[in-house]
């Protein structure tokens, strides 16, 4: 198995980056290409941006944004929020993305899991699932759906999603751990690696799910201190979980 | 320096790769024009989408022929992912596939751990994590590196294929770049 992945999450709505990074060290508080630069310059492993805003006229926006980052990071990215069909997949992926991740459009019409993966292959694919009660809810969490968590994530998987993004509604934006029972779940009934999402206050709520699955996505704990990733790797190194050993900070 | 030439195999994402050369120093072009690929310093078969997509497309351009009469001459070619996995003799994706024939030994689902394998992940014997996002391994006798059992480079004269993306793996990719072109 690859080593543990610690993945940033940033939410981007009209090109810049909003919601509780707090900037210390940066010069354009809100530039994706520069917090992309300064996480990965920090050990950050892949990089997420969420477009929230995700509206039509906004993708030409999120277009040059993925293009921007593309020509300076070194490292592996995946852009959600707004990709409603194949031609939105192409567009971000032939801009410079690794793999795109689809959340309620693939809920509604499932091949397009199938034929984005048929095109890039099926590690250019990440389903996400926000997951809460034993179901998928869409929408950022405002509409809960009747699709029970556990067999959508089975069939994501089938028709060719290449990782499941999991996010734990109810341990979101908590702080206190993520939901390690859920993700365990998951994990189990998939083949495919899942990324726990939900829930990371401390290196030792991030150690904790690294123990049971393949990757943590983190949002609040390292915006609230960029400069503190390589801080946090460390202590979650500490804690027993094997990382990728980052020459520039030995 | 000299210029290096991206293969395009119609399947879109060269930027990342022509991103990293840039950051070196390198000047590259992207082109399936036969000609093109003759004369380059460097090629790069870059690693994106599916292999028989991939085939067809160098197949029906000349590029595939071109890289052959390349391999022959003993002009370098380096090969990433699906690039490297493209220059051996068969894939059994989409259905099997004849790939462009520069090595022997043919590519298969892997069925271990967690697929796709999706991460960083040591590489040996040079002690450097790369990453690597592959649902297909190579069985070949010209390996020269393994990560975890499975082989991600192999060699054979001027061909050099690397499982892994290096123009995604941060300073280790960065310097494997560098190496290859270094001799251009």
């Amino acid at each position: 198995m690859p080593l543990a992945r610690l993945i940033p999450c940033l939410d981007v709505a009209h090109g810049r980056v909003v919601k509780g990074v707090n900037f210390v060290g940066l010069r354009d508080v809100g530039d994706p290409v520069e917090l992309a630069k300064f996480y990965s310059d920090g050990g950050a492993d892949e990089l997420v941006f969420l477009d929230i805003t995700a509206t039509p006229e906004e993708s030409a926006t999120m277009t040059t944004v993925v293009a921007d980052v593309a020509d300076v990071l070194e490292i592996p990215f995946t852009v959600g929020g707004g990709v409603r069909c194949v031609e939105d997949a192409i567009r971000i992926i032939e801009s410079g993305a690794d793999r795109v991740s689809l959340n309620s459009a693939a809920l509604a019409d499932p091949r397009l899991i199938s034929a984005i993966a048929r095109r890039y292959g099926s590690q250019a694919v990440v389903v996400a699932i926000d997951a809460g009660d034993g179901v998928v809810h869409t929408h950022g969490g405002r509409v809960v759906t009747t699709t029970q968590t556990i067999p959508w994530a089975v069939e994501a998987a089938a028709r060719g999603a290449g990782e499941i993004l999991l996010t734990s509604i109810s341990h979101d934006g908590r702080r206190e751990g993520f939901d390690l029972e859920l993700t365990a779940a998951v994990r189990d009934a998939v083949s495919v690696p899942v990324i726990a999402s939900g829930g990371a206050g401390s290196a030792a709520h991030v150690a904790d799910a690294l123990r049971i699955t393949d990757a943590a996505l983190i949002a609040s704990i390292v915006h609230e201190n960029p400069a503190g990733l390589p801080g946090l790797r460390r202590e979650i190194q500490d804690l027993g979980i094997q990382l990728r050993p980052i020459r520039e900070l030995i | 320096m000299s210029d290096v030439v991206v293969v395009d195999y119609g399947a879109g994402n060269t930027r990342s790769v022509r991103a990293a050369l840039a950051h070196l120093g390198a000047t590259s072009v992207v082109s399936c024009d036969p000609a093109v690929i003759a004369v380059g310093d460097l090629v790069i078969l870059p690693g994106v989408g599916s292999a028989r997509s991939a085939m067809d497309h160098l197949d029906s351009t000349g590029a595939a022929q071109a890289l052959r009469d390349r391999f022959e001459t003993g002009a370098p070619i380096l090969g990433i992912c699906l690039g490297m996995q493209l220059a051996l003799g068969h894939s059994d994706e989409d259905g099997g596939v004849h790939g462009i024939g520069l090595l022997s030994g043919s590519v298969h689902l892997m069925t271990e751990g967690r697929v796709p394998r999706l991460g960083w992940a040591t590489v040996e014997p040079w002690g450097d994590a790369f990453y690597f996002a592959h649902s297909y391994a190579a069985n070949c006798p010209d390996g020269v590196a393994t990560s975890e059992g499975v082989t991600v480079a192999v060699e054979r004269g001027a061909f050099f294929g690397v499982q892994f993306h290096p123009e995604k793996s941060g300073t280790a990719g960065l310097a494997f770049l560098e190496r290859c072109l270094s001799p251009v």
